[in-house]
């Protein structure tokens, strides 16, 4: 059997006359793309809007954003599984529409075929090729000894560790030598040291140029795993999706996360995403009945307690760098945004550049003892979450003082997907509930005013 | 699972038989032999029946169970082969998809043995003289009772295809033909395994039910188990009716431990999970077969055409065919497909209506009417009885595992035994002590049914969390407050599947089950079942066909009302984890 190396040294020379050539066109590029999904009542919601984007041989760019920026969406467009609405996306000078050649994909759930061994999930996509069976066999073998899989060919992916999964994942994408490989945040499923290894094996591969591709297009929502793989970072901004910013890493690899150069260029990214409030639909002067569209993302009350207690407790004192309050709590990028925006939408932290500040309110909260934080928050909530106040409004107003949780539903849906009126409701149920608010029984879907016994 | 295998071992040790090959190999030809045995009969001429006919002789037995077996086999071949086409067309074209699943729906509820009527006609005229039009219609019947749900499950499961895959299959290039062996199919087995399984079980109640089949002043019958029986009792014989009972009680766990164990076992890596789970199911004979050399090295052949019979480069017509998704398809076809579906509905409403009122008058349908509520009612109190007697049984059963492991079996096997092979015993017992038929005669709709709630709520019973019961222990929870609180909405949505599987089963069997006759003693229920059959017996066509239709409207209703409300409420509220 011929050594893995040797099975791709054919392809790397391919890849670097045709590295030459290619130069001068883009792998992909993309103009004016916007998408939307029709949401209820026949309007549409618009998750990526006028999108431009250029791929290169030769580099591994990183798609950075929120959940819910659209970055998935746009992954899927270029690999020709979504449409867009408008705007041309085109692959190599052609537009896209089906999946193009050349282009393989990477998936955050590893989507490998549980009835098929990891021998033949790999070879799947040669057998789409019509690949000849001998030398099917042989690239398989080669691309799951160069991914360190060899050993496990016939052994099925459930019988597999999450790591060595997305391994055969990654085997998979690779054995068709694409040109671009895209990638859906293909660690977030897997724990911290699985993931890390599974990252710098990856940038190894890449350095040494063993992996037979041109480029890489990671979709993640980790800041750190972008400046520590990326050439070129590009900022989505959220609602609808579009580029923010466009960051060079210049950084040679391998990277060390304790670099101070590391470190800084994290720090900026955070300060950059903090920095651009998200255009919510909802305008901040709060007269009552116009804010009701915000979305409210769902976060504990248990949670946002034992934030406030830690930012007020030493060594914060009220004050954090949101990146390092984030790894010592164990949350990621992503999380540890929604909270702070859930304590400022609260008046109980500010945000600002990356940093997170306690208010007065937030101090405040913090010595209380439980009675007394309920009220608070419960104060707040009236005041600064307009379709809390709107709650409590209809219930007081109502002779049963009941309403159905469909009359809110309803409301909201006016304003946002499906989804995302399922979440708002949900946070004001529990928010609600924390704050003794009002009550609500889950099997009649009603809020009432009584208190539940 | 077999292409490291090839890789690892030597060539020579592969083909090398060792013990096992020996005893598969019979079993192998033994098979082929009954195959072809089996399959001569069905050629001879009509004549031939008469010429010999179906005799008492407990020596033929192994013969006539023979015959009934290849009758299944037959059906279920032809079942699978029918979802496979139906199942793919309903998911994958949104336009048929509107058609074929209502219809689905309908054809499900009809009373199969109501229409076996106009099938033994239709296959008899389509081969006149022949035994073979007799086989077919019999085999027909075994058909139209296993098919639907199975068509359902493949079809919900395609529907359902997990999106990763899908994206996955797609951006990999998979053909629609590919991917339809290669995603479709495999994440769609062992729905249908579970279904096929089901489906064979209430496919011997049919079989035993259509080999003796008067049609006006024709009879027809086929040699099997079922004719077996028929015979006895015209002849009131009760050791013969013993025979055939042992009989089928054999067949039956030759079938299991043959046949369906072995497809389970090899089904298990089918199944989507991402963890290994510890509960494998096991069979002796996969076992056996994984152990012979030879015949492993015969099946490697097979799963290489199986392989390349997937690879095959099938254009499929462009309805078909995945499209990235763009926005709303074209609103003129829909407009003309809608004005051709209405189109044809019309005409067959017209049809109907024209055939039924040139012979029948209102009154007629007012008495099938009642008769169909009369049978209700039957129903409705034969389900609520099983109830009260099997959901208790079965929660003391499913909550000790132990014991649940061997029961389990035992319910599947009862749910499969053909129970009108022992409606003579009954009927020998009312005639006996004189006992009131409309009575009497009900307990026989439920006795082959009631086991699908019982094993229904065994499995609900089992699969009940230990935490749940450990909490509600240590809450004292007890008595009453025990049964409402804890366990019944635990197995709710169990009970509820069990028991519209019953429900539908029991109207069926109301068409065998309210006409009952020992020797020349002949009973009746008042109902719609003896409505339909002593229709079918008079050769009167469109009473026939009335009754069938009002059958049908009266399930469709009772599911439409009372049973999907109630699974959609054990699905929304009451299903754990
Ligand atoms: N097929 C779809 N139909 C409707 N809405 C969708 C669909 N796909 C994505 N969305 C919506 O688009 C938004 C962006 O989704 P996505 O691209 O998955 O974001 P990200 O990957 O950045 O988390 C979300 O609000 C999501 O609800
Ligand atoms: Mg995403």
């Amino acid at each position: 059997m011929p050594s893995a190396s040797a099975a791709f040294a054919s392809a790397d020379a391919g890849n670097i006359l045709m590295l030459d050539k290619s130069s001068e066109q883009a792998l992909i590029e993309m103009h004016g793309v916007c998408r939307s999904f029709p949401k209820g009542r026949g309007e549409d919601l618009l998750v990526l809007e006028k999108v431009d984007l250029t791929i290169r041989a030769g580099e591994i760019v990183g798609l950075l954003g929120r959940s819910g920026s659209g970055k998935s969406t746009l992954l899927r467009i270029i690999a020709g599984l979504v449409a867009p609405s408008s705007g041309d996306a085109k692959c190599r000078g052609e537009t896209i529409i089906s999946p193009p050649n050349g282009i393989a994909m990477v998936f955050q759930s590893f989507a490998l075929f549980p009835w098929l061994t990891v021998l033949q999930n790999v070879e799947l996509g040669l057998e789409a090729l019509g690949v000849e069976s001998g030398e099917r066999r042989k690239r398989a073998l080669a691309a799951i000894d160069l991914i360190g899989l060899d050993g496990f060919e016939s052994a099925f992916p459930k019988e597999l560790s999450g790591g060595m999964r997305q391994r055969v994942g990654f085997a998979r994408a690779l054995v068709v030598h694409p040109d671009l490989l895209l990638m859906d945040e293909p660690f977030s499923a897997l724990d911290v040291l699985t993931a890390e290894t599974l990252r710098t094996d990856l940038v190894d591969l890449w350095v040494e140029g063993r992996l037979p591709i041109k480029s890489v297009l990671m979709v993640t929502h980790n800041i750190e795993e972008a400046v520590l793989m990326c050439d070129r970072i590009l900022v989505f901004s959220s609602n609808p999706g579009r580029v923010a910013a466009e960051i060079k890493v210049d950084m040679p690899h391998p990277r060390n996360r304790l670099d101070p150069a590391f470190r800084q260029l994290v720090d900026s990214i955070y300060a950059r995403m903090t920095k651009r409030p998200e255009p919510k639909v909802m305008p901040l002067d709060g007269i009552p009945g116009t804010g009701v569209g915000m979305v409210l993302r769902h976060v504990s009350s248990n949670v946002l307690s034992g934030l406030i207690e830690t930012l007020a407790a030493p060594p914060y004192d009220g004050h954090a760098d949101l990146p390092v309050l984030a790894s010592q709590l164990q949350f990621e990028a992503d999380e540890i945004f929604h909270l702070g925006e859930s304590l400022q939408l609260l008046r109980f932290a500010q945000l600002s550049e990356g940093d997170l500040t306690l208010t007065e309110a937030g101090r405040r909260f913090a010595n209380l003892e439980t009675d007394a934080r309920k009220k608070l928050f419960a104060q707040h909530l009236i005041d600064h979450v307009p379709v809390m106040g709107l709650v409590r409004r209809v219930l007081d107003e109502r002779p049963s003082h009941t309403a159905p949780a469909a009359r809110f539903r309803n409301e909201l849906e006016d304003y946002m997907s499906e989804e995302d009126a399922d979440e708002t409701l949900k946070t004001i149920v529990s928010w609600g509930r924390y704050a003794e608010l009002f009550a609500y029984d889950e099997h009649s879907e009603t809020f009432s005013l009584e208190n539940p016994g | 699972m077999t292409l490291q295998d090839i890789r690892t071992a030597p060539l020579g040790q592969v083909l090398r038989p060792n013990v096992w090959d020996v005893v598969a190999i019979i079993l192998v030809i033994g098979a082929m032999v009954l195959i072809v045995y089996g399959g001569e009969q069905t050629t001879e001429p009509l004549s031939e029946l008469q010429a010999s006919p179906v005799s008492l002789d407990p020596a033929n037995l192994p013969l006539y169970a023979l015959r009934t077996t290849m009758r299944m086999l037959l059906a279920i071949v032809c079942s699978t082969i029918f979802t496979f086409v139906y199942a793919a067309v309903a998911a994958k074209s949104r336009r048929a998809e509107i058609v074929l699943i209502p219809l689905l729906d309908i054809l499900q509820s009809v009373p199969i043995l109501g229409f076996l009527t106009f099938t033994v006609v239709f296959f008899m005229n389509l081969f006149p003289g022949r035994v073979l039009g007799a086989e077919l219609a019999c085999v027909f019947a075994i058909f139209t009772s296993q098919a639907w749900n199975m068509t359902f499950s493949m079809y919900q499961s395609i529907r359902n295809v997990p999106k990763d895959l899908e994206e996955a299959s797609q951006s990999f290039h998979l053909s629609p033909w590919q991917r339809f062996w290669r995603l479709d199919v495999p994440f769609a087995m062992p729905g249908l395994i579970w279904n096929a399984m089901m489906s064979m079980s209430g496919g011997w109640f049919f079989v035993v039910a259509s080999e003796a089949i008067t049609v006006g002043n024709t009879t027809v019958t086929l040699p099997g188990i079922g004719s077996y029986v028929a015979l006895a009792i015209e002849n009131r014989n009760l050791a013969a009716i013993g025979f055939a009972l042992l009989t089928m009680f054999l067949v039956i766990i030759a079938y299991d431990q043959l046949l369906f164990r072995p497809i389970v076992a090899w089904a298990d890596k089918f199944r989507f999970e991402q963890t290994a789970s510890g509960n494998v199911p096991e069979s002796w004979m996969l076992d056996l077969f994984r152990r012979t050399r030879a015949l492993r090295a015969l099946s490697y052949p097979f799963s290489a055409i199986n392989r390349a019979f997937s690879n095959l480069h099938v254009q499929l017509p462009a309805a078909l065919r995945w499209q990235a998704d763009r926005g709303a398809p074209s609103r003129v076809f829909d407009a003309i497909w809608f004005v051709v579906i209405g189109a044809s509905t019309g005409y067959a409403a017209w049809r109907a209506y024209l055939y039924l009122s040139t012979n029948l008058s209102p009154s007629d349908v007012a008495t099938a009417f009642v008769s169909g509520l009369v049978t209700l009612a039957r129903v409705a109190v034969l389900i609520a009885l099983a109830t009260l007697l099997w959901v208790p049984i079965g929660v003391w059963i499913g909550l000790r595992p132990k014991l649940a492991e061997r029961i389990q079996p035992l319910a599947q096997f009862l749910a499969a035994f053909p129970a009108n092979l022992a409606f003579p015993v009954f009927v020998v017992f009312i005639v006996h002590f004189h006992l009131n038929a409309n009575i009497w005669l009900s307990p026989l709709m439920i006795l082959g049914t009631q086991w699908y709630i019982l094993f229904n709520v065994i499995a609900g019973a089992s699969a009940f969390p230990s935490d749940l019961r450990e909490a509600a222990s240590s809450f004292h929870l007890r008595g009453w407050r025990w049964w409402i609180k804890v366990v019944l909405p635990g197995i709710f949505p169990y009970y509820v599947t069990g028991a519209i599987t019953a429900s539908g089963g029991s109207w069926n069997a109301s068409i065998v089950a309210e006409v009952a006759s020992w020797g020349d003693t002949h009973l009746t229920a008042k109902g719609l079942g003896s409505y339909i059959a002593s229709a079918t017996e008079a050769g009167d066509y469109p009473r026939v066909v009335l009754g069938i239709a009002i059958m049908c409207v009266l399930v469709t209703l009772f599911n439409r009302l009372v049973w999907r409300p109630l699974y959609a409420f054990g699905e929304r509220r009451l299903r754990l984890g």
